[in-house]
């Protein structure tokens, strides 16, 4: 799997893609394969605030339903509402289309203790191995 | 360590996912659920369920013992006949369900879930005599279920047995591709038309990939665990620890139809359900859609009127019909069709409805991939 370095990740297998005050977050490829078909998307409303870590969505594939925890805590700005209707678009394209919400950074020290992509791609080696 | 069917380095081969399953390493899934799924409701599928056990039944009150521990009326089978039953513990409730092939009068083989293999085993040794012996014949047979709208025709090509004589629960024995001594078996856990093929342990490799090269242009693929589950699902079958439990009698469970209460059929646990049906039935599993979007899971609280009502014990998204569909135990007064109640969804009351079950049916146009 190929995990484009113009973004962040963390340790729950999502990326974060940094424009400015503002992150976008979605879950990695890796994530998505292992979730399998991705058949519900639950996100969270506009101007919901969330502690980094805090559960802000829900992926459900046909057999499991899975958590989304915050990579950083703030304001959502924005959310991916195709999703409810197209929840497979994560599965098709995790690290573009399928993204997921967008987050207006209250502390962006917490952005220093995500991972490249290098040190992703060795965190996903590590867990499978 | 968990256990190795023989056909585990036939799942790695085809990348399988593995995972622990009542202490077997098993193919959750192959190429994805749903694939798999449709695979089966439109050509067929392949699945390994040898983790399922075998406990053999044997001597001359080999049918009175079978009459003994379960519910159905064992005495109306003729040889070559299977029948889908429930062995009861002494509180009227599900030690398992089973499937009894009746060999001869004097042998039977109970094909039990995977999770009660002991506990099964023990309790039918418990009551045995001294004319009939009871034997786990589990490790000398694999299991592989070959389902789906085509499968009968593929295997037509790999056996001179003629399968239009096996007629709906009823099996036979013979070749199948070179191999002897298997057993076929018109039975399945999926609502469609097929087989479950028995033979020996160190057969099972070449029979699977037999199947699979006979079926692979006409759309057969292995199938998981996963897509087991689903497919069943969708025909309202019961599973053991969802539906049914030593928790649950056969009548809130709708398997009164397996239980016959006749003179002449004197099982165990029969006194206790006359019991029960004098008390009541205090609950009823029904089938159900989601009117809200939400996918409800095993163990989510049903709610009425602000009140819990019950308990789901199966839910997923149908891979046929793309709807979000569940099983749960309701009040019995909830059961009609057009009933609504909400679904406690992480938090969330999401509204759900009654409908006919099996929510799927195989007369109907087939599902696209």
């Amino acid at each position: 799997m190929n995990y484009p370095d113009d973004r962040k990740y963390s340790k729950d297998h999502e990326w974060i893609m940094v424009d400015g005050k503002t992150v976008t977050v979605g879950v990695t490829e890796y994530a998505a394969e292992q979730l399998g078909d991705i058949v519900y998307v639950e996100l969270p409303q506009h101007g919901e605030d969330f502690a980094q870590g805090e559960t802000f969505g829900v992926l459900e594939s046909v057999k499991a339903v899975s958590d989304c925890f915050a990579p950083i805590s703030g304001t959502i700005a924005e959310t991916n509402d195709s999703l409810s209707n197209s929840p497979e678009v994560i599965n098709e394209d995790a690290h573009g289309e399928g993204w997921m919400i967008k987050i207006n950074v209250s502390d962006p020290r917490e952005l220093e203790e995500l991972l490249d992509h290098d040190a992703y791609e060795e965190f996903v080696k590590e867990e499978t191995s | 360590m968990a256990k190795h069917t023989p056909l585990y380095d036939a799942h790695v081969g085809l990348g399988a996912r593995m995972v622990e399953f009542a202490d077997w390493d098993m193919p959750v899934q192959y190429t994805g659920i749903k694939d798999e799924h449709l695979a089966v409701r439109n050509a067929a599928g392949l699945f390994d369920v040898s983790h399922m056990g075998e406990i053999e039944i044997t001597g001359p009150d080999a049918l009175a013992l079978v009459q003994h521990i379960s519910t159905n009326d064992a005495s109306t089978m003729i040889d070559g006949k299977a029948q889908y039953s429930l062995m009861l513990n002494e509180r009227g409730t599900v030690i398992d369900d089973v499937i009894i092939y009746r060999f001869t009068q004097e042998r039977f083989i109970i094909v039990v879930n995977a999770s009660n293999v002991e506990k099964d085993f023990q309790w039918i040794r418990k009551h045995a005599n001294n004319n009939v012996a009871v034997t786990n014949r589990s490790d000398d047979y694999a299991l592989i279920a070959f389902q789906g709208p085509k499968a009968p025709e593929i295997l037509q090509g790999l056996t001179e047995i003629d399968l239009p004589s096996i007629k709906r629960y009823h099996f036979s024995s013979g070749m199948a591709a070179g191999i002897n001594d298997v057993i076929f078996a018109r039975t399945g856990y999926t609502g469609e038309d097929g087989f479950e093929l028995f033979c020996k342990p160190a057969d099972a490799p070449a029979l699977w990939i037999a199947l699979l090269d006979a079926g692979k242009s006409l759309g057969v693929k292995p199938a998981g665990l996963a897509a087991r589950d689903t497919l069943r699902i969708e025909m309202k079958f019961s599973l053991y620890g969802h539906e049914i439990s030593e928790e649950t009698n056969p009548y809130e469970a709708g398997l009164g139809w397996v239980v016959k209460m006749g003179d002449e059929n004197n099982f165990y646990g029969k006194d206790l359900l006359v019991e029960v049906k004098k008390q009541g039935i205090k609950r009823r599993l029904v089938g159900f859609t989601m009117i809200d979007r939400a996918i409800p899971r095993q163990g989510y609280a049903i709610v009425k009127d602000g009140n819990t009502v019950g308990e789901v014990t199966s839910g997923t998204m149908s891979p046929s019909l793309d709807i979000p569909i569940g099983i749960g135990f309701v009040l019995p007064d909830m059961r009609a069709v057009g009933t609504r109640f909400h679904i406690d969804i992480r938090g969330k009351l999401r509204e759900a409805e009654v409908v006919e079950t099996p929510f799927y049916s195989s007369s109907q146009p087939k599902p696209k991939a």
